[in-house]
């Protein structure tokens, strides 16, 4: 129930598309999405296959809560071999794409193999076309955008597109949907350009039912929209200043990280915050911030919607970026600013655009920026290998021209789209890099955010975020306050959010609604929508063998335990202002206890009878 | 007392809940494409305005409908569709000033705001009250207090 049962299978090799059954007995175990999209990845591809190599397949996976009128239930997920870290990938996105594709009457889309020459998929319900993309290929994502639009004199289309960077080799590409919404991390959009495949437009006008329950899923679905207009963070924090909320509440707790994470704390937070996006600027009285926006069916709308000053540097000459487009998030804003040392909000805005028009991640690319300009501060990096650029921490200049060069991939902005750790190896410090598994960090240095060390180690896409947010609990306490310095206790957290984690984004719904549901409200919904044997229970359990399964599948990647770790800066140089002075991340003190716990062997290995536990 | 949908597109963030609401009410299913309410985002703006039929008193899809298929419900207003009288010309469609009103391929029929029957779901479902069913004669009102607000604040 609740979910279409069809998969469109399209074979670019042979420009074909496929109607399949949806497999509803692993759909019976890994639900739907990130769960389910794994388990099709794992069954399908050698997991030593070169990501980038036509073996290796790209799927668009919706939940079985997708396109119904749960708040959140907008959700899509993009699976792949990942190029930046050789890991799995999934990389979840918002907007209306993913209601879309249910709407047209599929759950998943897969793509195996290589088209001959530049196409894109035209889905109107269950008519997919293969069309050239020879006027696209080349083009930013909201010129192929426009394009497509015009080309089929249909404005209802929603869109899923690469920009200029995959295709110039970016591997920290992103797939952006409806102009501003992105599968940003692990370079899902540059497997997307190694397929030849520039774009999905997608029509859907058949409706989402098979609600099982149809009475108690409305139920369940307003007393959940009830909690989150009710709750502190999901009703009043995130629709007022999105995730930039936190700005200011990290950088107090001493979390920031600084210029390439060499502090923890940033002088200019105050000046890229969420708050700070509300001020009036002193030119034109107009605040950064139109008004927020919500994602399909949301009832949150954390979405940022933004201006940049006219008479900014960065736009000055440029009218195509006057109007409004999608504003800082959080983790953009850190990225570029904290991180580089910028503080010039209308440029982190323009930045932040511009990884919208050309699909990059805006964390691994601030990150890389910021180790860039660490080299180049300590004479690594010369004019000579920058082509003239000055890549000093703090200017925005140096940032605003190295973005658009990556997104363009040329000059030194082709390195730059290396990501850090082969950008740092390339110029002998690779301990610059801040990395795990060779994705860049997010927005909580992990001296100051004990737990969060242990859940960037071992997640299982690398340094992320959205694997297992311990900083809900150790910093925000949610469910309940844990001490962000302390060790005990953090690696069952670790695992607690990231099996939940794991069973969210396989429903369809978003992981920010955790800020307010527990399991007790999400599991009615399934429940109501997808049949009863769905409990509190199943989906943890169901988290808990997602897990264990893309474990498994970067074991027999290659990977091993000794990935599981963090970069010597963190492990190694005590955070120097903040409650965290003084503190590393004592990785040490958790990970055997978090193998322990997961049924692992000593060296992060699932075990047989872990894995028979969970049928993997 | 006669009631109104009132949209204050200034509320709205384009969720669509609205849209859901609607064609689940109506259809029996999720499906925007099949609502009767439309949200338009204007994304150079920054803005997304919801957008239906204002149930006009001299009704032009009333007046033109051949069958007399379009009534109006004494008790709300509304001007409903009779689906099994509608005989699907679509003249409804094209004299509607608004365009409101939408051809069905599915059903043959023509698809209209019915206000629910006086209970209209896109405003129960709205989680930012950009849309609200209150008193016909006092749409105005929110706007008037806030400007009535406005004329006491340097008093």
């Amino acid at each position: 129930m609740a979910w279409t049962r069809n998969v469109l299978r399209v074979n670019l090799t042979e420009l074909s598309c496929k109607k399949e059954p949806l497999n509803m007995e692993w759909a019976s175990q890994y639900l739907g999405q990130r769960g389910l999209a794994s388990k099709y990845l794992v069954e399908e591809i050698d997991p030593k296959v070169e990501p980038l190599s036509p073996d290796n397949i790209l799927i668009m996976a919706t939940g079985p809560l997708t396109g119904t009128m749960a708040s959140t239930a907008g959700r899509y997920s993009v699976i792949t071999k990942s190029p930046l870290t050789g890991a799995i990938a999934c990389s979840n996105s918002g907007g209306f794409i993913g209601m879309e594709f249910k709407n047209a009457g599929w759950d998943m889309i897969i793509f195996e193999g290589k088209a001959p020459y530049p196409v894109y998929l035209y889905l109107e319900n269950d008519q997919p076309e293969l069309l050239p993309a020879d006027e696209i290929w080349g083009k930013t994502a909201w010129a192929t955008d426009e394009w497509l639009h015009n080309q089929h004199q249909d404005p209802l289309l929603r869109i899923a597109t690469i920009g200029r960077s995959a295709e110039k080799g970016c591997l920290f590409a992103a797939v952006i949907n409806d102009l501003h919404r992105a599968a940003g991390r692990s370079g899902v959009g540059t497997v997307m350009a190694s397929k030849n495949l520039k774009a999905v437009a997608v029509r859907g006008t058949k409706g989402v039912g098979n609600i099982k329950d149809p009475a108690a899923f409305m139920k369940a679905v307003n007393e959940g929209k009830k909690v989150l207009a009710e709750n502190a963070v999901t009703g009043q924090g995130l629709p007022t200043y999105g995730t930039q909320v936190l700005m200011n509440v990290i950088n107090e707790v001493g979390a920031m990280p600084t210029r390439n994470m060499r502090e923890v704390q940033f002088e200019g937070a105050e000046k890229i915050s969420g708050e700070a996006m509300h001020e009036p600027r002193p030119t034109d009285g107009k605040p950064n911030l139109v008004t927020n926006a919500g994602c399909f069916a949301c009832t949150i709308a954390c979405g940022r919607i933004s201006t940049i000053d006219k008479g900014h540097f960065s736009i000055q000459h440029k009218p195509q970026y006057f109007g409004a487009s999608g504003g800082l998030e959080y983790e953009s804003a850190w990225a570029f600013g904290s991180d580089t040392g910028v503080d010039d909000l209308d440029a982190l805005t323009y930045v932040n655009f511009l990884c919208n028009e050309d699909g990059m991640d805006p964390i691994t690319l601030g990150s890389t920026i910021a180790a860039a300009m660490e080299m180049f501060e300590q004479g690594d990096l010369t004019l000579a290998d920058t082509g003239g650029l000055e890549l000093k921490f703090g200017s925005a200049k140096a940032l605003v021209e190295i973005v658009e060069l990556t997104a363009r991939g040329e000059g030194f902005g082709k390195e730059i789209g290396l990501g850090s750790k082969r950008l740092c190896e390339k110029y002998g410090r690779p301990e610059l890099s801040m990395t795990v598994k060779g994705q860049e960090f997010p927005a909580y240095d992990p001296r100051g955010i004990q737990g969060m060390g242990l859940a960037y180690a071992t997640s299982n896409r690398g340094a992320c975020h959205l694997r297992g947010y311990t900083v809900s609990s150790e910093i925000m306490g949610i469910p309940e306050k844990t001490d962000p310095l302390a060790t005990e206790g953090k690696a069952e957290l670790v695992k607690a959010f990231q099996d939940v984690t794991a069973a969210v984004d396989s429903s369809g719904l978003c992981v920010f609604s955790t800020f307010a549901w527990s399991m007790s409200d999400i599991a009615p919904q399934i429940a109501a929508a997808c049949g009863d044997e769905w409990t509190m229970d199943t989906l943890l359990e169901a988290g808990e063998r997602i897990w264990n399964l893309e474990r498994k599948f970067n074991m027999d990647a290659g990977l091993t335990g000794a990935d599981d770790t963090l970069p010597k800066r963190l492990l190694k140089e005590a955070a120097k202002t903040g409650p965290a002075a003084g503190r590393v991340n004592d990785l040490h003190k958790m990970l055997p206890e978090y193998y322990q716990l997961r049924g692992w062997s000593e060296e992060g290995i699932p075990t047989p009878e872990t894995l028979n536990r969970f049928g993997i | 007392m006669l009631k109104s949908l009132q949209i204050e597109p200034e509320k709205c963030t384009g969720c669509l809940q609205c849209e859901l609401a609607c064609s689940y009410h109506h259809e029996g299913i999720f499906n925007p494409s099949k609502s009767r309410i439309k949200v338009f985002t204007f994304h150079q703006e920054g803005r997304f305005a919801p957008y239906t039929c204002t149930q006009c008193t001299e009704a032009w899809c009333l007046h033109t409908c051949p069958v007399e298929a379009i009534v109006i419900n004494d008790a709300t207003g509304a001007k409903e569709v009779i689906a099994d009288r509608c005989v699907g010309c679509k003249v409804c469609t094209i004299s509607c000033p608004f365009g409101t009103v939408n051809y069905n391929v599915d059903s043959g029929v023509v698809d209209k705001c019915d206000l629910c029957g006086g209970d209209p779901e896109c405003a129960t479902a709205c989680p930012t009250a950009a849309i609200t069913y209150v008193d016909a004669e006092h749409t105005g009102l929110a706007r008037m207090q806030a400007h009535a607000a406005q004329s006491i604040k340097d008093l």
